[in-house]
């Protein structure tokens, strides 16, 4: 009898205990840096000219990755629950490969795809497309690294559901966008929202893979986690930490909004079942 | 149930031939870059001790070049491991010019096609217009009392440098270590290499980059001394006071670290008037300046003099066109590829 009272007690501790330790402790350890040397000193820092050039560039990369991959996993997830075909298996298995390879031979993969030593490098240098170290190699690579977050959060919500209601609107003569628009999309939204807020988060952190392809230009290739690493190696500490806090703000807005979503997400789902 | 099936075939078809097309939609997006524009604007590929250098200079420089032209010049900086940032040159990172930290770096940018033969006499000394030296930055007091490169390799005693293979500094002091036991030995190798294979016992962390294994001992505080450029010594001496002593030892080595214009990229740029001004002016006597209180040894006597009070400018420094070295390349080869005498004293 008591042992059922004190294991789940001690369980809760013990991951309580990790998440001040591993994830609590790190982030205030972080906002304590960051104004350390006082308000001034941050904003000095968050407002350099440097950091709001590393901001719009993660911007754009983490909203270039939100859009194409939200494409990309709709028309993924909706191929691989609603049809048979050929290479099914294949083309599910493809999706999960960013998951599964280290995001530094994703860079490497592209430099050898983009790079001078590439066997298209004529043809881009003849229409003067720069793709590795310059912007788009950056949002291939934030592209790349958060490619299956979408589509995998979407095909066991589709599958679920299973293909009744589209199928008895198919017979009734719906086209495939109105079969998308009045049944399949009015599902999967909350699910699609929430994958979208995974992918901008995970956008936003991308290190490894944009390292690779940057160069490291200052003002041009560089995102806020490279930023904080060029500060970090500059002994501009505090300022590393400044930018760190930006990211980590940024953070935290994302995961309320997933909070949010889930929240709502779960009352219309109540509604549903009554 | 067959029928619907049926009446999505050509639904599949379209999905599949708009996901085939999606990259192409990406591509498309994307800016075409701005290279045939009429920018000033100059992308220079450095090491990693050199960003409070160039932050510097590059504000002297674009004074200078308004002052004489009139014109506007954007200078974008990119730092890293020296062999790393040679690398991603070759591999289509477009630097108008390359600042790196040995001649062997360049090299392999000529070998591949985007610098022409010759540019190590391009500009005067060598093409280097400050050199440097390794130094020992200890903690205050030199606790171990580390003098030399023999006195490293007592046990007990914690060293803090790069790995050669990715970064100059560690190359330098690597080959700095083997001259010091070359005198040491009287070029008894067998003695050299297990002195080599004592000292990086001895090696806690290897970083890839200078400033990397500057941080581990600065900040994070591993190690007993670091082994590191004179200049990005004074530079952590700078940073914490009262933490470090430098200590010089008796025999090191001359660094030379290089500049080049990269003929390839200038010239479809049309940057190579700017690129070329860019790189004289670091021969001035501001530059040279600069240089110096960035704690690089200026090339020019008259304005390294100006230095004497901070510089040990006497230690004995062996040069890498040593015979014991024979140059970059056959140093290189020798100590550094796959198979060279450090795979074989660190995989001991």
């Amino acid at each position: 009898m008591n042992k059922e009272i004190w294991i789940p007690r001690l369980l809760t501790a013990v991951s309580i205990a990790f998440v001040l330790l591993m994830l609590v402790l790190p982030l205030v350890v972080v906002l304590a840096e960051a104004f350390r040397s006082g308000l001034e000193v941050f904003l000095r820092a968050a407002t350099d000219i440097y950091t709001l050039k590393a901001l719009r560039l993660t911007l754009t990369a983490t909203a270039a990755a939100v859009l194409l991959n939200t494409l990309f996993g709709l028309t993924a997830a909706w191929a691989v629950t609603r049809f048979s075909f050929r290479g099914k298996g294949v083309l599910s298995t493809l999706i999960d490969i960013p998951f599964a390879v280290s995001p530094v031979i994703a860079g490497l993969v592209f430099i050898l795809v983009f790079g001078r030593i590439s066997p298209l490098h004529p043809f881009l240098e003849a229409h003067n497309i720069k793709v590795v170290f310059a912007e788009p190699g950056i949002i291939l690579a934030t592209v790349f690294v958060t490619f299956p977050f979408v589509a995998r959060e979407l095909i066991p919500t589709l599958e679920a559901r299973g293909t009744d209601e589209e199928q008895a609107a198919a017979l009734m003569g719906a086209g495939f966008f109105t079969i998308f628009r009045k049944i399949t999309f009015p599902h999967i939204r909350w699910a699609l929202l929430y994958s979208v807020i995974l992918c901008a988060a995970r956008a936003m952190g991308e290190f490894g893979a944009v390292s690779v392809v940057s160069g490291h230009l200052r003002g041009k290739t560089n995102t806020l986690p490279l930023h904080v690493e060029i500060l970090y190696s500059e002994y501009q500490f505090t300022a590393a930490f400044a930018v760190s806090a930006v990211l980590v703000a940024a953070a935290v807005l994302i995961l309320t909004a997933r909070n949010i979503v889930e929240h709502i997400a779960h009352k219309e789902d109540d509604l549903n079942v009554r | 149930m067959k029928k619907t099936t049926l009446f999505f075939r050509g639904q599949v078809r379209r999905a599949l031939v708009l996901f085939a097309l999606l990259p192409f939609v990406a591509l498309s997006g994307f800016p075409v870059s701005s290279a045939r524009a009429a920018t000033t604007e100059l992308t220079n590929v450095s090491y990693d001790p050199t960003r409070e250098l160039y932050e510097q200079y590059n504000a002297a420089f674009r004074t200078y070049w308004k002052n004489k032209t009139g014109a506007d010049v954007t200078i974008v900086q990119s730092h890293g491991g020296s062999a790393k940032q040679a690398r991603s040159v070759i591999e289509g990172n477009a630097a108008d010019v390359l600042t790196l930290a040995l001649a062997y770096d360049i090299s392999a940018v000529e070998k591949a096609g985007l610098i022409r033969k010759g540019w190590e006499k391009a500009f005067p000394a060598n093409s280097s217009p400050y050199t440097s030296t390794m130094v020992f930055l200890v903690r205050k007091g030199n606790p171990k009392n580390l003098k030399t490169w023999g006195d490293l390799v007592q046990s007990g005693v914690g060293v803090i440098t790069p790995n050669p293979k990715t970064s100059g500094a560690a190359r330098w002091n690597y080959l700095a270590a083997w001259a010091w036991a070359h005198q040491k030995y009287n070029g008894d190798e067998k003695a050299v290499r297990e002195f080599m294979s004592r000292l990086f016992r001895n090696v806690l962390v290897l970083d890839t980059g200078a400033r990397g294994s500057t941080n581990t001992f600065v900040r994070n505080g591993q190690g007993d001394v670091l082994l590191a450029w004179e200049n990005e010594a004074y530079l952590a001496l700078a940073e914490h006071k009262n933490e470090f002593d430098i200590i010089t030892p008796d025999l090191s080595i001359l660094a030379e670290p290089p500049v080049a214009v990269v003929d390839a990229v200038v010239d479809k740029r049309g940057t190579r008037e700017l690129a070329t001004a860019y790189l004289n002016y670091l021969y001035s006597d501001e530059g040279q300046r600069i240089a110096g209180k960035n704690h690089y040894r200026p090339s020019n006597p008259k304005i390294a003099a100006e230095f004497a009070n901070v510089f040990d400018l006497n230690v004995k420094l062996v040069t890498i066109h040593d015979p014991l070295f024979g140059g970059w390349e056959k140093a290189q080869t020798e100590h550094f590829n796959d198979g060279g005498t450090f795979d074989q004293i660190y995989s001991r």
